[in-house]
């Protein structure tokens, strides 16, 4: 996942002229905790079905559901995170029947929830309104074995409980979100908190944060509410933006022909590109909430939570800051946040390595395991090397990796190799010879418009490149054309 | 007289224990004797749906080696003890008396069992009840009804009927049932036997088959108060499994057993103890005024008190225990233990084997629960119920600023005929005196005082304030023995 610079306001282009998208979005992420939500079996994803379970999760006859006091904490956590205000919860029981949920109810947080009216910043300065952060459990996973794979035509049904009671946190947004890319921004943004503070793993491809999407539309710049249909089956963040934007077509062209869309749960086809209806009207559940009788609220003091709060690390809002102050730009500190890396720039950077080489190599050469583990005083040596002229960039790159594979210090490694930066005479002696040997290219280039110049510079370092197969440090080869072309 | 009369005296549990702990007799002789009078007796009673004998015996033959080795096997040493089918016990069938449950066996026991199991006692089997404790009578089990062991023509009440018949009948001298709307208590007055329902919370639920999770709650039955007293304490006290159990220690209501009554103040509910209230016998609410006077001539101060409450108990009743159980009852489904029946897809599946699994006192009750916390009915339903309970606990907590305990009839009548209640709605109203204590919270027992009507057994109940057990069974020791005065019986 590459955290993307999003769009300040609307993104335009995507709908019709006049009109404008209104999204509110659910994020499900699952807890990470050692036990289950109300049982003490193990939360682990994987394993040989049916093998991480218990009397509890599986909701045998007698069994009792008690709260995982971790789960309430990393409510908690994520709760002040994005700004809610904690309260007193009760659980309560969504009743409804299906194969994958042991109890035929879902133990979830109705009227009461743990977490409410908060908010979420973006990176691009847009606020996103979080109405609740609730505490459910998850349910299980059915195989329908058979030829679509579909639940209508399978001959049999296979069920995992090894996910039935993780424990799951609901974040809900308020519909302040206006577009495709502002919505994978917030689901981006809203994963690295959740990784930061430990409260998830956050991993989409694993189904452990899993969002749905309300989408309606509704004439720009009016500020009603239209009918709204709830999307699943969104699996990752290309699909998010690709179902929004379809579905607010969907609405948009039904709107234009004097039809308006129904209230409905639609699901994503990924492969025709498409949302379809799901449960129709007629089959709409009516989930008979009530307080759940085996459980007692949840009612976490002051204290409690003020002891959470001063154990939260920085989040990434706070951290990209940090980084943005030190003279990095926003985009660049974002990709330094979103690979965990910042804080080895920011070590780096206080020991005196140019900010913006720092990012670069983030950036561009850091996307490898064990990055993490870079000694700081080590980064900020190599790039001291760097800009101090010591090593070209494609050196300083090919020690870079080795510091990462081996952990040894960028000055053996460098002298190991025989990277040793030619220095200047050496250099404009080379450059001579290759002048003296293309006079109609050297022609060009000082005669030549911007243009031609560019290409013909080009000429030039690959050819001092190939000489010394590429030891050479590029930028010092323009300089010394320029010069020479000058003078 | 109709029917047979079946009462057995037999050795009571503190004798028991008393004899197994000192070597005097052995577990697996006492043991042994109790499943022999079960075999001769329970084909005509039916008070058990399983008797485990090999197991038992072992369990004793356990006992006598703790004996031998110098250990103390705990204060129910020996014990034969009978639960309720609807307490889990690893191995052995826990069937709700349903056919739901068919074939299925608890991977694991419920608190209570491990409870008994580590004071000593042995469980000989598990007892039928009204279908998932649904019923006053025993007769929504669907393996078929309990004699009352007093006159076999009647029922033993219900739902816990097989526990409280299995005490009567002399089977075990203990036994345990559970009481959501007083089903431990009504039974046990109907077959003449002591029969408690603590505190909601001082007992364990884990492993105790829902019907409505928040009126349920384990008790004891037996001959005499100071047995039910002893075993109470032995099941009571904190469970981290339950979340509703209470974290406190309790203080053994033993201790205190026999500290007589004197300045005790108790209260006389008066909306359930009126000769003019439709529906209960004479004799009835004649043998609860005479309990009273045996309390006070002991030194009690006896007054009568309004509860107006009491009256709209019923009615919440029968929308918040449905509700809770249309919820609870909703895992039976096919997919994953007891019965199934195939279907073209899995809704179909559900719905035949739910069809068939569940009786018709049980669907009725899921369709009243579903009915009432349906979108648009629940404010009218559930939700009033749920005020009407609270009204009512401040009533009782008002009542209970000046009074220690309260005295009903535990049930309007004495033991009917089976099928004289057929009609559902009168059977309900057999559980207006019990019913206000399990929407309270509070504790309440039943303790036998004298005849009624067809020379049958009547109970009266004393309720007390959460965890009052220590008046509450110290009163009942009083009731008890006057009881036993006024009759000069061998009880």
């Amino acid at each position: 996942m590459s955290t993307t610079t999003e769009e300040i306001g609307t993104e335009p282009d995507l709908l019709p002229g006049g009109w404008e998208m209104v999204i509110g979005l659910e994020v499900h992420a699952e807890l990470a905790t050692a036990t289950k939500m109300f049982s003490p079996a193990r939360n682990e994803f994987g394993g040989e079905p049916n093998t991480n379970i218990h009397p509890v999760c599986l909701g045998l006859p007698g069994t009792l559901p008690v709260v995982n006091r971790k789960a309430i904490e990393l409510a908690i956590r994520i709760g002040l995170a994005l700004n809610c205000t904690v309260q007193r919860s009760v659980f309560a029981r969504k009743n409804y029947f299906y194969p994958d949920m042991p109890k035929d109810y879902q133990i979830s947080q109705y009227d009461e929830p743990i977490n409410v009216d908060g908010h979420l910043d973006l990176a691009s300065g847009a606020v996103i309104g979080i109405e609740r952060a609730h505490l459910e459990e998850d349910t299980g996973k059915s195989t329908h074995v058979g030829t679509s794979g579909r639940i209508h035509d399978a001959g049999y049904s296979l069920v995992d409980y090894n996910r039935a009671g993780v424990p799951l946190i609901e974040i809900v947004s308020r519909p302040d979100i206006r577009g495709p890319e502002q919505a994978k921004s917030y689901v981006e943004e809203l994963r690295a908190i959740v990784v930061a503070i430990g409260a998830s793993d956050g991993k989409m491809e694993e189904g452990s944060l899993r969002v749905d999407a309300n989408v309606s539309v509704r004439p720009a710049g009016s500020d009603e509410l239209r009918t709204r249909c709830e999307i699943k089956n969104v699996n990752s963040l290309r699909s998010l933006g690709r179902a929004i934007t379809y579905e607010a077509r969907r609405h948009v062209s039904l709107y234009e022909a004097g039809d308006a869309p129904r209230q409905e749960t639609r699901h994503w086809d990924e492969e025709e590109g498409r949302t379809r209806p799901g449960r129709s009207k007629e089959e709409a559940e009516d989930y008979r909430y009530f307080a759940d009788p085996d459980l007692v609220p949840v009612d976490p003091s002051p204290e409690w939570i003020e002891e959470i709060r001063a154990a939260l690390p920085a989040l990434p809002k706070d951290r990209r800051q940090a980084l943005v102050s030190t003279g990095a730009s926003l985009p660049a500190a974002a990709v330094a946040v979103a690979r965990d890396l910042d804080r080895l720039a920011l070590a780096a950077i206080e020991a005196g390595a140019d900010p913006e080489r720092v990012l670069t190599h983030v950036a561009n050469n850091l996307a490898v395991e064990g990055a993490g583990e870079l000694d700081p005083a080590d980064f900020a040596d190599l790039v001291k090397l760097e800009t101090g002229g010591g090593l070209t960039a494609t050196q300083a790159k090919q020690v870079l990796a080795e510091m990462v594979e081996t952990g040894r210090d960028p000055a053996t490694i460098a002298a190991e190799r025989g990277f040793e930066a030619m220095d200047s005479g050496e250099l404009e002696a080379l450059l001579d010879g290759i002048i003296a040997d293309h006079g109609d290219e050297w022609q060009r280039f000082v005669d030549g418009d911007d243009k031609t110049r560019k290409k013909m510079q080009g000429f030039f370092t690959g050819r001092v490149m190939q000489a010394t197969k590429g030891q050479a440090d590029g930028r010092m080869v323009n300089q010394l054309l320029n010069r020479k072309a000058g003078g | 007289m109709i029917g047979g009369r079946h009462m057995s005296g037999g050795t009571g549990v503190i004798e028991i224990a008393a004899g197994v702990r000192s070597g005097a007799v052995t577990a697996v002789s006492v043991v042994e004797e109790h499943l022999d009078r079960i075999a001769a007796g329970d084909g005509e009673i039916h008070a058990f749906n399983t008797v485990v004998r090999e197991r038992a015996l072992a369990a004793a033959a356990a006992v006598d080696r703790a004996v031998a080795d110098g250990r103390d096997p705990g204060p129910l040493a020996g014990v034969p003890v009978a639960v309720k089918d609807n307490m889990c016990t690893r191995g052995i069938p826990t069937t709700c008396s349903s056919r739901i449950l068919e074939g299925w066996r608890p991977p694991y026991d419920a608190t209570v069992v491990e409870r008994l199991e580590a004071a000593g006692a042995v469980i000989v089997g598990k007892t039928n009840l009204d279908e998932f404790a649904m019923g006053s009578s025993t007769e929504n089990s669907a393996f078929g009804p309990t004699r009352n062991p007093v006159d076999t023509t009647r029922v033993p009440g219900g739902s816990s009927g097989g526990s409280a018949a299995a005490v009567a009948a002399g089977f075990t001298p203990l036994s345990f049932g559970s009481d959501t709307g007083g089903s431990i208590r009504q039974p046990a007055a109907l077959c003449g036997v002591v029969g408690v329902k603590p505190t909601y919370g001082a007992v364990s639920r884990y492993g105790l088959v829902a019907f409505a999770s928040s009126l349920d709650q384990i008790g004891p039955l037996s001959r005499t108060v100071a047995e039910s007293a002893l075993a109470y304490d032995v099941i009571a006290g904190h469970d981290p499994r339950d979340s509703t159990s209470i974290d406190r220690v309790l203080a053994p209501v033993t201790a205190r057993l026999d500290d007589g009554v004197d300045g005790l103040r108790v209260g006389i509910i008066a909306e359930l103890s009126s000769q003019d209230i439709e529906g209960f016998e004479p004799a009835v609410v004649e043998r609860s005024h005479q309990a009273a006077d045996a309390l006070a001539s002991a030194g009690a101060k006896v007054e009568e008190v309004s509860i107006h409450s009491t009256i709209a108990g019923l009615s919440a009743y029968y929308m918040i225990a449905p509700a809770e159980a249309s919820s609870n009852l909703a895992r039976y489904d096919g997919v994953r233990y007891g019965l199934r029946r195939a279907g073209p897809n899995t809704a179909a599946m559900m719905r035949a084997t739910r069809t068939t699994g569940f009786g018709d006192e049980v669907k009725r009750r899921i369709m009243l629960g579903t009915y009432a916390l349906s979108a648009g009915y629940y404010d009218a339903f559930y939700g009033k119920a749920q005020r009407v309970r609270t009204i009512m606990i401040r009533e009782f907590d008002r009542v209970y600023e000046d009074f220690d305990v309260l005295l009903t009839p535990t049930s309007p009548c004495v033991a009917f005929p089976f099928g004289a209640k057929a009609d559902p709605i009168t059977m309900y109203y057999n559980d207006v005196c019990t019913i206000p204590c399990n929407l309270t919270g509070h504790p309440a027992m039943s303790i036998p005082f004298g005849t009624g009507a067809d020379d049958l057994p009547v109970g009266v109940q004393i309720m007390a304030p959460m965890l009052g057990e220590e008046d509450m069974f110290r009163a009942a020791a009083v009731v008890e023995r006057a009881a036993i005065g006024s009759e000069g019986a061998d009880r």
